[in-house]
């Protein structure tokens, strides 16, 4: 005979104020099993905990039932609690009766009758929990890092300091990231290159980083401390090994007219090429869509001139396969494409920039040297408007809802440049507000007003109109002065919204790790896990995680690598007894659970089985290897004779639980 | 074309290929052919038919018979070999150890429709270039070969072998169906008038578990409705509503499985026409995933147990309960 306990937690008024929770004590009182049946103010308090722990001694309980907050928030608490007091952990059930009940119900009467029903599927459930003990498994010693911008380079370096190995998967040929691509950095106005090639090299030369650029992640298996992941080395048809980075190959190579990536396409490049200066590697990378050689085998030059025999032509991918126990996600954001913004004539004139194109003409390795010209005539300009949120805190389908967060603080940073070395320029900027919160910031901003004299419009640009002279003709509303604007430009630049990296999504998909509707992955709670992802083992760092800036991405950067570390530390993780496991008897051995398995725990086996008559008959059947099963449940849905069951979250309990709710 | 069968049967008996045939026999009349091994020469000489009622699905015999001692000859109909590459898939036959001789398909006839025209005392039915000489105990009846045909038959989705070892007569095509034309029918009605229309059907089920038994995608080691365990036994007889469940729970484990071979409506004796909720399953997988046809092939992936990153997600893709 059962004998469970029920205990109601109020949570303060979180739960006590919508759910009467006296009158949910009460009603779970009369269920069958039930032999205790009390509510508490905090139950996850010491003495809320206490209380658990003596009824389970004194009523000699079999089964705890608690109503409470979501199981994410303090299974794990109860579930000590009742080791503690000699109660298999596993023999806890809790019924979510904040988030699913009181938090999103506003009349009392309702909001309890609900929770008497959760409360009372949790007692059906319990009645059929058995007693689950966890086994350990042990932590690979080495982390991935996904991304080779400033936040995965920053992680890489904080966890190899820590004594660990860690790999760096940069899909581009050179890691740097956008911070490479960026002229001056807010709000110190120091050189992005001078404090970032310095970590680059750093990072390339610590011997427990280990670099893998053009580079892609294919693949991966496993569970915290244990994943399997598959790298796909991009062929680059230069031998790594043997390049010096001396660059004569890109000098000669005569295929010259393959726009310019780093340049955002702002100039050419050759089909042999190295990003820029300061990259790491060092190593030049043929682009096969040009490569006349690779395109129609004529040419020819870059082996002929590479004086050590880098060159390989008939490099292929390679796929290489690594153990890591943590693998932190480092893959940042992009601008997004002002296609669909043909009003500010973005696709017409080339004299139209984004904000990061704009960075590359101001920058002395950028097309121009430095100076600052117009794309169309290479003139200077002298008059530039700068327009803000293109494409962020839209409600539309254009754009982004959200607030792109840098964008305030880098055309501040612009416009302060320009009016600093050609102070006969005249720079316009439309907001819609101007945000600067972070330190030392607004001092910045009212800087580039006050001191640098950049006319601030409160007000959007409704049109850009690119004329016959050459000029921009801006159409826009000054709020303020609730006047419309006409002002002929020489250069309009686009703050465009910021969106993650296309590679995250599939890559979510890999890791089995959740995302918003924008594509930013979501951390664990997002107050006080903001680094961690919702699966174990998995850290966000930088940008593919929300808009940063660079001091909050490295701040972020170096958070995720202390829990790695944390984690990497450890010599043996506890595994989860929540596990599938097959009924030998009824698996028709069709291999859809070995299908939809995302761990590639299941195997088949031909395995002897005596019939009713006597004899014997070979069947196959499905086989769970429990240390690589994450009970995530998929096979026990694909499984058309229901052979699969969960432990912990068995077919019966599910049942047992829809049946008490429909009761 | 039965003398063609007989004798390579019994050539292939003969030089040890196969140990045993799987094909059909009469019953107590004419139009009752049932399905049988045969393991000799004689058996075949005096029972073996192929004729205009030999339209039974002998594939999901071959659970059972390819997994004894020797090969097993069988004879399968272009529906037929559908279901044995889906077997094959799943891991319930041993291919190894079977041989397939493909014939040519049907239409094959409904002896129903052929009494439903008033026609009793059935003694033999002729096909005479597509009439149908009835011979009854009242004396000769005629009646156009095309009103007779079966209607899983006057939908054939292929005249295509899937998978064989020998072919007697030539292999047709896969064909453009009609198969889903009574399915858009019940899309197009109102949700009450859908309701209305299975209500009425499936009330007239008696749960003799026909359609469950000739299945040959129903080949569980355990049945969930013969297992007290599973809680869903004979739960049947609690309700009304209980045999409509049986026929949800049926039509949702084989989805994704199913290769429209309407075995289940012929034999239901209630002329349920159960395959439509398999069809609407099919229909809707090849909107929502792309064209499947299950046991197709032996190789490819099942959208239901398959995930892609372009994979859409049904409900969102179908708004529930807007009509």
């Amino acid at each position: 005979m059962q004998r469970i306990g029920v205990f109601v937690c109020h949570c303060g008024t979180n739960i006590a104020a919508t759910v009467d929770v006296k009158a949910v004590a009460e009603a779970l009182g009369h269920e069958p099993g039930v032999v205790v049946s009390q509510d508490y103010q905090y139950m996850c308090s010491e003495s809320g905990q206490n209380l658990v722990k003596n009824a389970i001694k004194e009523h000699n309980l079999t089964g705890v039932v608690i109503c409470s907050c979501s199981p994410r928030m303090h299974e794990n608490t109860f579930r000590k609690a009742a080791a503690a007091a000699g109660l298999n952990p596993y023999l806890v059930e809790i019924a979510n009766i904040r988030e699913q009940c009181s938090w999103i119900h506003k009349d009392i009467a309702t909001a309890t009758e609900k929770a008497v029903i959760l409360g009372r599927a949790a007692v059906a459930k319990v009645h059929l929990n058995a007693p689950l003990i966890a086994g350990e498994s042990p932590v690979a010693k080495r982390a991935l890092v996904i991304g080779g911008g400033i936040a995965g380079i920053q992680t890489a370096l904080d966890i190899a300091e820590a004594g660990f190995d860690v790999d760096i998967v940069e899909k581009n040929p050179t890691i740097g990231g956008k911070m490479a691509q960026i002229d001056k950095t807010f709000p110190t106005l120091d050189c992005a290159a001078c404090i970032l090639t310095p970590k680059m090299v750093e990072a390339s030369q610590n011997e427990k980083i280990h670099i893998h650029s053009f580079s892609e992640v294919t693949d991966v298996k496993g569970f915290v401390g244990n994943f399997t992941v598959t790298i796909k080395k991009k062929a680059r048809f230069v031998d790594e090994t043997k390049c010096t980075g001396c660059g004569l190959c890109t000098e000669k190579c005569p295929m010259k007219k393959v726009p310019n990536e780093f340049n955002m396409g702002l100039d050419n490049r050759t089909a042999i090429y190295i990003p820029f200066a300061q990259a790491v590697p060092k190593v030049a990378t043929i682009d096969p869509n040009y490569c006349m050689m690779l395109k129609n085998g004529k040419c020819g030059v870059c082996s002929k001139v590479c004086s050590v025999g880098a060159i390989d032509y008939k490099q292929e991918d390679r796929f290489i396969e690594e153990k890591y126990g943590a693998i932190v996600v480092a893959t940042g954001f992009n601008p997004i494409k002002l296609d669909k913004y043909d009003e500010f004539a973005y696709n017409q004139s080339p004299d139209v920039v984004t904000s990061l194109e704009l960075e590359r003409l101001m920058n002395a390795a950028g097309p121009n040297g430095g100076t600052l010209l117009r794309p169309s005539d290479k003139t200077h300009p002298h008059k530039i408007v700068f327009v803000q949120c293109v494409g962020s805190r839209c409600d539309d389908s254009k754009g982004k809802p959200y607030c792109s967060k840098i964008c305030c603080m880098y055309t501040a940073k612009h416009a302060m440049l320009i009016r600093e070395k050609y102070p006969d320029t005249e720079v316009y900027v439309f907001y819609i507000d101007v945000r600067t919160p972070g330190k030392n910031f607004d001092e910045f901003y009212r800087r580039a007003v006050e001191q640098y004299n950049v006319h601030y419009i409160k007000g959007m640009v409704g049109k850009v109109t690119p004329q016959s002279n050459g000029k921009l003709h801006v159409q826009a509303s000054d709020l303020l002065a609730n006047e419309q604007l006409h002002i002929d430009a020489d250069m309009v630049v686009l703050a465009a919204a910021i969106e993650p990296d296309k590679t995250a999504r599939p890559l979510a998909t890999m890791l089995t790790t959740q995302m918003d509707t924008n594509d930013f992955f979501t951390e664990a709670h997002p107050k006080l896990r903001p680094v961690e992802s919702a699966t174990a083992g998995i850290f966000l760092s930088g940008a593919c995680q929300g808009p940063k800036d660079i001091p909050e991405t490295v701040a972020q950067a170096s958070a995720a690598a202390a829990k790695a570390i944390g984690l990497l530390c450890k010599n043996s993780i506890t595994c989860n007894p929540c596990v599938a496991h097959s009924d030998e008897l009824m698996c028709n051995g069709c291999s859809s659970c070995e299908k939809v398995c995302p761990y590639g725990a299941i195997t088949y086996i031909d395995k002897e089985f005596r019939m009713p008559d006597r004899t014997t008959k070979v069947r196959r059947v499905a086989s769970v290897n429990p240390a690589v099963c994450q009970g995530c449940g998929a096979c026990t849905v694909a499984c058309p004779s229901g052979a699969m069951d969960l432990n912990g979250f068995s077919n019966s309990q599910i049942m047992a639980e829809v049946d008490a709710i429909c009761k | 074309m039965q003398e063609t069968m007989i004798n390579r049967a019994k050539q292939l008996l003969a030089d040890g290929t196969v140990t045993r045939v799987i094909g059909w026999k009469r019953g107590e009349f004419a139009y009752d052919i049932t399905p049988a091994v045969f393991e000799s020469a004689e058996e075949l000489e005096s029972d073996f038919v192929f004729d205009d009622f030999t339209s039974a699905n002998v594939s999901k015999y071959l659970v059972k018979e390819s997994a004894k001692e020797g090969k097993v000859l069988v004879f399968l109909k272009p529906c037929d070999t559908y279901s044995l590459n889906q077997l094959t898939k799943e891991h319930r036959v041993n291919r190894d150890n079977i041989y397939v001789i493909g014939i040519p398909g049907g239409p094959k006839l409904d002896i129903e429709k052929i009494k439903a025209k008033g026609i009793s005392g059935i003694l033999s039915v002729r096909n005479e270039d597509y009439t149908l000489k009835i011979e009854t105990i009242y004396g000769e009846e005629t009646m156009p070969f095309s009103e007779a045909i079966l209607d899983k038959c006057a939908s054939c989705k292929s005249k295509k072998h899937v998978t064989y070892d020998e072919l007697i007569g030539e292999d047709g095509d896969v064909l453009d169906s009609n198969r889903f034309d009574m399915v858009e029918k019940l899309e197009n009605m109102t949700a009450q008038e859908r309701y209305d229309f299975w209500r009425e059907q499936l009330s007239k089920c008696i749960r003799c578990n026909a359609c469950r038994n000739v299945c040959p995608a129903c080949t569980c080691e355990k049945c969930v409705f013969d297992n007290p365990n599973s809680g869903v036994e004979n739960k049947a007889a609690s309700d009304s509503f209980e045999e409509n469940m049986f026929h949800i729970i049926r039509a949702f484990h084989v989805a994704g499985r199913c290769t429209d071979c309407g075995e289940c409506s012929r034999v239901c004796p209630q002329n349920i026409p159960l395959h439509l909720l398999n069809r609407k399953f099919i229909k809707d997988i090849n909107e929502l995933y792309g064209a499947y046809q299950a046991g197709e092939d032996t190789t490819s992936k099942a959208p239901l147990t398959n995930y892609t990153f372009d994979d859409c997600e049904a409900s969102i893709v179908h708004e529930r309960g807007v009509e």
